[in-house]
């Protein structure tokens, strides 16, 4: 096989590598080695001093720079005589469409999430490209073999819903430490330094939230004539006291739990200390950015410590004036970023003072900056086995030698002697509503549900589709607004009378974006394309079933997203009724691929295995019982749960056996009393029955 | 307090400013009067003496302004076990092993996997490797990322085509080599991997090098040498007074094997959310590969008999680890059927195709490395830092078949 490095096949190879991370560093040196001749990168991503601990191919004197072209100034100094042509952008922008992809013989994945995975398994599969995909986390790894109508697509399989917390846990009576971090990121944060027109459910739900709630949401501006320090102190007492007062009046809450300790900052901190900080504050106010510390302007030097109260208040206090003042121009639009110091500091302070009120043991900075990042544990021996295997794969996939494909996953503790474990891959599954076009079924009341809630919650997050198209009929329903072409434009003109005759009526809504109608008489193209804007936005909060075009039951809406050449078929039924609770976007969407229910998925996140933040992998089960607040999803270096129930040793270790653990129990014995090379695997269409059944 | 800091291989004190008892007392009255809860963080770095103190948490801000000397000066009580404890009910941690805030930025995510802890004892590792092949250079990098302490390379060829095939550490540029060993240009391509590593280059040959010398390890991993260099090198490994972690591994074309002698090695593990305490005995390599054939189980892996076969072969022949050709497959044949006799194995255990693939690719196949030296590198990684299960104590990788798998082989009771 070691000849093979001269081998054509590898030579005359064009191979696309998408991302130039953990993974990608070492495929790319891999790749180099083994003699390929021609690899153009995509990675939008600049290195970050976290990386440098596995992806060798970057030095500290890179930080910010991309990764992409870094990977291959890098590797040409051991093979400088390839072609590597790195591209520093988004897999997802549209010059990455299906004939970019078409022009080569296989795509690389060295992804860190989901989104993306997608999108290139979509792009690959209309390009007919065949696709090798790969995962790590910590000790785990897996590659497995996309070749469209032979194996399997990424989408085939289900995929794990992400975690998701009930509203009232995280509002008003957290358990855990992890309830405390989404409090703070995903409310306190967002609230304070966040877009102001976002739903946030901050308030503590008690009694008479009607009234209550209009007090609280004035609690959170700050008032003309009030100064930061003032401000500040209020916020804290709001937050960490009031709304604990608030929520104590609740005796019902209260019965069968702890209660907690509202905290007031006067009993934590001296006036005196907090002059003190004041004036540290003055020195420190810098327009470096970056560098903006709360902890370095405090003189907390240690990550890993645990600070105590007194700290942590201190630190929020901090953080909270070094936003106002010191970042004024982002507050109102920033999201939270774990590189972003300051913001770690914030939530961190913010969820062990929360943590301190409810007797939730305290964490430190480290430990919650894992947490709310969602920071996936990465080590370099991983990635450059799973890099080795993704080349093995590949040169199976340019020789042809479709029956040799295999998956094959890594293992931290060995199954029958295995610590790398080939598995055949899968057929495709006939379900499957990317590859086979499976149309889905979505329940929704057609009444209420407004086109916006489709597109946003169906469409973008359910069918991860970016640059979508509705339709029903011939008629188009919703464009992505970015790429209208002339000729569109030509057509939505011819509306323009109609869009004015609609602006008079819908006057009120529309209220600020009526003065940009005005100026427009000047830059009549630019207004054009405004007008057709509000028009399209216009509908875009239209109830369902009041559309030019209604959707109502028994409606087929045909989705297409065109940049991933990718259509599919939702027939509509309308449903009056929702669970509140179970079902809070009011849809139901069904046939879809996915992991059939929640609370098993977390219980299998045990595949983390020797994670040492055991809080990522927590436990989550009354998720099932209340409202959810969409939690934790971006960045993750990810192996979706599907597959990990494949792996023995995590069947060993749930209890609660589902019908692919059976299946693959089934396959470990069978394989002991073969002579076989390798895990056979039950007929595909079996398998399809039950993941069927499972839905 | 931690016991560590009392062991006697810690390295003597420096504490220049130590300038009288009346001063210490003075500091200790001090932190009664204010009440604070310190933390004393010692740095040491690697192959100097130096120690420095830091206070990274201090309550009050007036303890922080505290003069530097007096921290040094409480380093001298560190050795006196009364005061130690004294300080101890008043609440200073004085366990000196925490790691920077450099390291825990550049480590975050692998501390995240295997903890602080054992983040701490692999900087405090030294690891010697013998025979920089492509496996080897996977291996390196890998261990030189983890951030260990120091690494030792010891090969003394000069570069030559074979050696750069599946060696990204040497830069196919003939003007930088100027006469030197392939060790010393791969120590070159290291250092830059991270510069929190020691890397060094040992000049001669392996197996005249004393005990004293492989003592100065915690890990010592062979590559390309005759298989009486390895068990010799593992005798020697086992005859000094602290364990030293043996590894052995080698590639050809597209399988590699892998050998482990952890001695007797105590581990806990998590079982079902128990911590259970472990322990696995391992043999000698020459034990190991003199177990009877015939003994061991009908499945182990056809690459374990084929490996043997080929060491047989150029111990017979005298020739150099890796020094067979194609030419001698009708030679090996013969000694395969010799052996498969003696040991009364059925010669299909070791497939002439087999035999013919490992003669045939001299040069290693760089994916097949990169899976060869993660594997060893995780494993290295393992027995440094008592995380996790080691294996025993062969693994074997064939890309053919995309298997990785464990072996035991050995006479020894299997883990307890």
């Amino acid at each position: 096989m070691a000849s093979l490095q001269h081998s054509p096949a590898i030579k005359d190879a064009k191979v696309l590598m998408v991302g130039a991370g953990g993974i990608g560093c070492e495929l790319l040196k891999t790749l180099a080695l083994s003699g390929f001749q021609d690899i153009h990168i995509i990675d939008m991503d600049t290195i970050e001093v976290s990386n440098l601990n596995r992806q060798f191919l970057f030095r500290q004197s890179h930080v910010g720079q991309s990764k992409a072209k870094v990977a291959r100034d890098a590797v040409l100094k051991f093979r400088p005589h390839i072609s590597i042509t790195p591209y520093h952008a988004n897999v997802k922008d549209p010059s990455f469409n299906v004939d970019f992809f078409k022009q080569f013989n296989v795509v690389l994945n060295g992804l860190d999430n989901l989104d993306a995975r997608r999108h290139v398994n979509r792009l690959c599969l209309a390009a007919d490209v065949p696709l090798v995909e790969s995962g790590t986390t910590g000790f785990l790894g897996q590659v497995t073999v996309h070749v469209k109508g032979k194996t399997e697509c990424y989408e085939c399989q289900p995929k794990p819903a992400p975690k998701s917390y009930p509203v009232c846990t995280i509002t008003s009576t957290p358990s855990k430490f992890v309830h405390c971090i989404v409090w703070a990121k995903d409310l306190l944060f967002a609230k304070l330094f966040g877009d102001k027109n976002q739903d946030n459910d901050l308030n503590v739900r008690s009694g008479d939230v009607a009234s209550s709630s209009e007090h609280a949401d004035d609690a959170f501006e700050q008032r003309k004539d009030e100064d930061v320090e003032h401000y500040r102190r209020r916020i804290y007492d709001h937050v960490f006291a009031h709304n604990i007062e608030v929520a104590l009046s609740n005796e019902e809450t209260w019965k069968n739990r702890n209660k907690p300790r509202p905290i007031y900052s006067k009993d934590v901190l001296s006036d005196k200390l907090s002059q003190q900080n004041g004036t540290v504050d003055g020195s420190s106010a810098t327009d470096n950015l970056p560098s903006l510390s709360a902890m370095t302007s405090l003189g907390l030097k240690n990550p890993q410590d645990v600070w105590n109260l007194m700290e942590n208040s201190r630190v929020f206090l901090e953080a909270l004036k070094l936003f106002l003042v010191n970042r004024k121009k982002e507050v109102g639009n920033l999201t939270f970023d774990k590189d972003d110091q300051l913001a770690v500091e914030f939530v961190t302070a913010a969820a062990n003072i929360r943590a301190a009120s409810f007797g939730i043991p305290l964490h430190s900075l480290f430990e919650a900056k894992g947490i709310a990042g969602n920071i996936v544990h990465a080590v370099a021996t991983t990635n450059a086995i799973v890099a080795g295997l993704i080349v093995i794969e590949a040169i199976k996939v340019l020789e042809k030698n479709t029956d040799a494909y295999r998956m094959t996953y890594c293992l931290e503790h060995p199954s029958r002697k295995m610590l790398l474990m080939p598995v055949e891959p899968f057929e495709p599954n006939k379900s499957c509503y990317v590859c086979f076009k499976t149309p889905l079924t979505l329940e929704i009341n057609t009444r209420r549900s407004k086109l916006r809630d489709f597109v946003e919650k169906i469409v973008k997050a359910k069918l991860g589709m970016s640059y979508p198209l509705i339709m029903v009929g011939h008629a188009l329903l919703y464009e992505f607004g970015d790429d209208l072409d002339e000729d569109m434009v030509k057509n939505y003109s011819a509306n323009l009378e109609k869009v004015k005759s609609l602006l008079c009526v819908s006057k009120r809504f529309l209220k600020g974006q009526l003065v940009s109608f005005l100026f427009p008489l000047f830059f009549w193209k630019k207004a054009l394309m405004m007008m057709i804007w509000s028009f399209s936005h216009f509908y875009y909060f239209q109830v369902l079933s009041e559309l030019p075009s209604p959707v109502m039951g028994g409606t087929i809406l045909q989705v297409e997203d065109l940049q991933q050449e990718f259509t599919c078929n939702i027939s509509v039924k309308h449903r009056e009724e929702f669970d509140e609770e179970k079902e809070p976007d009011e849809m139901v969407l069904s046939g879809l691929t996915e992991a059939p229910s929640m609370a098993k998925d977390d219980n299998h996140s045990i595949g983390n295995g020797g994670s040492t933040s055991n809080a990522l992998s927590a436990d989550i089960t009354e998720a099932k019982t209340d409202v959810e607040v969409e939690e934790i999803s971006d960045g993750t270096e990810y192996i979706h749960s599907g597959k990990k129930r494949k792996l023995p040793e995590v069947s060993q270790a749930t209890k609660d056996v589902s019908d692919d653990e059976t299946r693959n129990h089934k396959n470990v014995e069978k394989l002991d009393d073969e002579d076989d090379d390798i895990v056979m695997l039950d007929h595909p269409d079996v398998d399809n029955q039950k993941k069927q059944r499972l839905q | 307090m931690n016991s560590r800091i009392l062991q006697p291989n810690m390295r003597p004190l420096t504490s220049p400013n130590f300038t009288g008892f009346s001063n210490v007392i003075r500091f200790v009255l001090s932190l009664f009067a204010t009440g604070a809860r310190l933390r004393i963080f010692r740095f040491t770095s690697f192959l100097s003496n130096s120690i420095e103190l830091k206070v990274v948490s201090a309550q009050l801000t007036s303890v922080r302004a505290f003069d530097f000397s007096i921290f040094s000066s409480l380093s001298f009580f560190v050795r006196f076990p009364a005061i130690n404890h004294y300080l101890y009910r008043l609440g200073l941690n004085m366990d000196g092993e925490e790691l920077t805030e450099q390291e825990t930025a550049l480590y975050d995510r692998q501390i995240r996997v295997w903890g602080a802890d054992a983040q701490r004892r692999l900087s405090k590792s030294h690891i010697l490797v013998c025979g920089m092949k492509g496996t080897v250079a996977e291996f390196c990098k890998n261990i030189v990322l983890a951030g260990v302490g120091s690494v030792t390379l010891v090969d003394d060829r000069v570069v030559t085509e074979e050696a750069l095939s599946a060696n990204f550490l040497i830069p196919p540029d003939e003007s930088v080599y100027g006469g030197r060993t392939v060790a010393e240009i791969c120590g070159d391509s290291l250092r830059e991997f991270n510069p929190m590593v020691s890397v060094s280059v040992q000049k001669g040959d392996i197996s005249s090098f004393g005990g004293d010398f492989f003592d100065k390890f915690n890990v010592v991993v062979i590559s390309c040498c005759s298989a009486g260099t390895k068990k010799l090198i593992n005798d020697k490994c086992r005859k000094l007074s602290k364990r030293v972690a043996f590894y052995t591994v080698d590639c050809r074309d597209s399988c590699g094997e892998i050998f482990v002698d952890l001695q007797s090695y105590k581990y806990s593990k998590k079982k079902l959310g128990e911590t259970v305490e472990c322990e696995i005995q391992y043999p000698r390599l020459e034990d190991a590969i003199s177990v009877p054939w015939k003994v061991l189980p009908k499945k182990v892996s056809k690459l374990y008999f084929a490996m043997r076969v080929i060491e047989s072969f150029e111990e017979a022949e005298g020739r150099k680890a890796g020094e067979i050709t194609i030419g001698d497959l009708p030679a090996l044949l013969k000694l395969r059927k010799e052996i498969c006799e003696t040991q009364s194995l059925n010669e299909s255990h070791v497939p002439s195709i087999l035999l013919e693939r490992l003669v045939m690719g001299a040069r290693e196949f760089p994916p097949a490395c990169a899976v060869i030296g993660g594997i060893l590198g995780q494993e290295v990684i393992k027995a440094i830092s008592g995380k996790g299960d080691p294996l025993k104590n062969f693994f074997f990788f064939d890309a053919m078949d995309g298997k990785g798998i464990i072996e035991d082989i050995s006479n020894e009771p299997p883990n307890k």
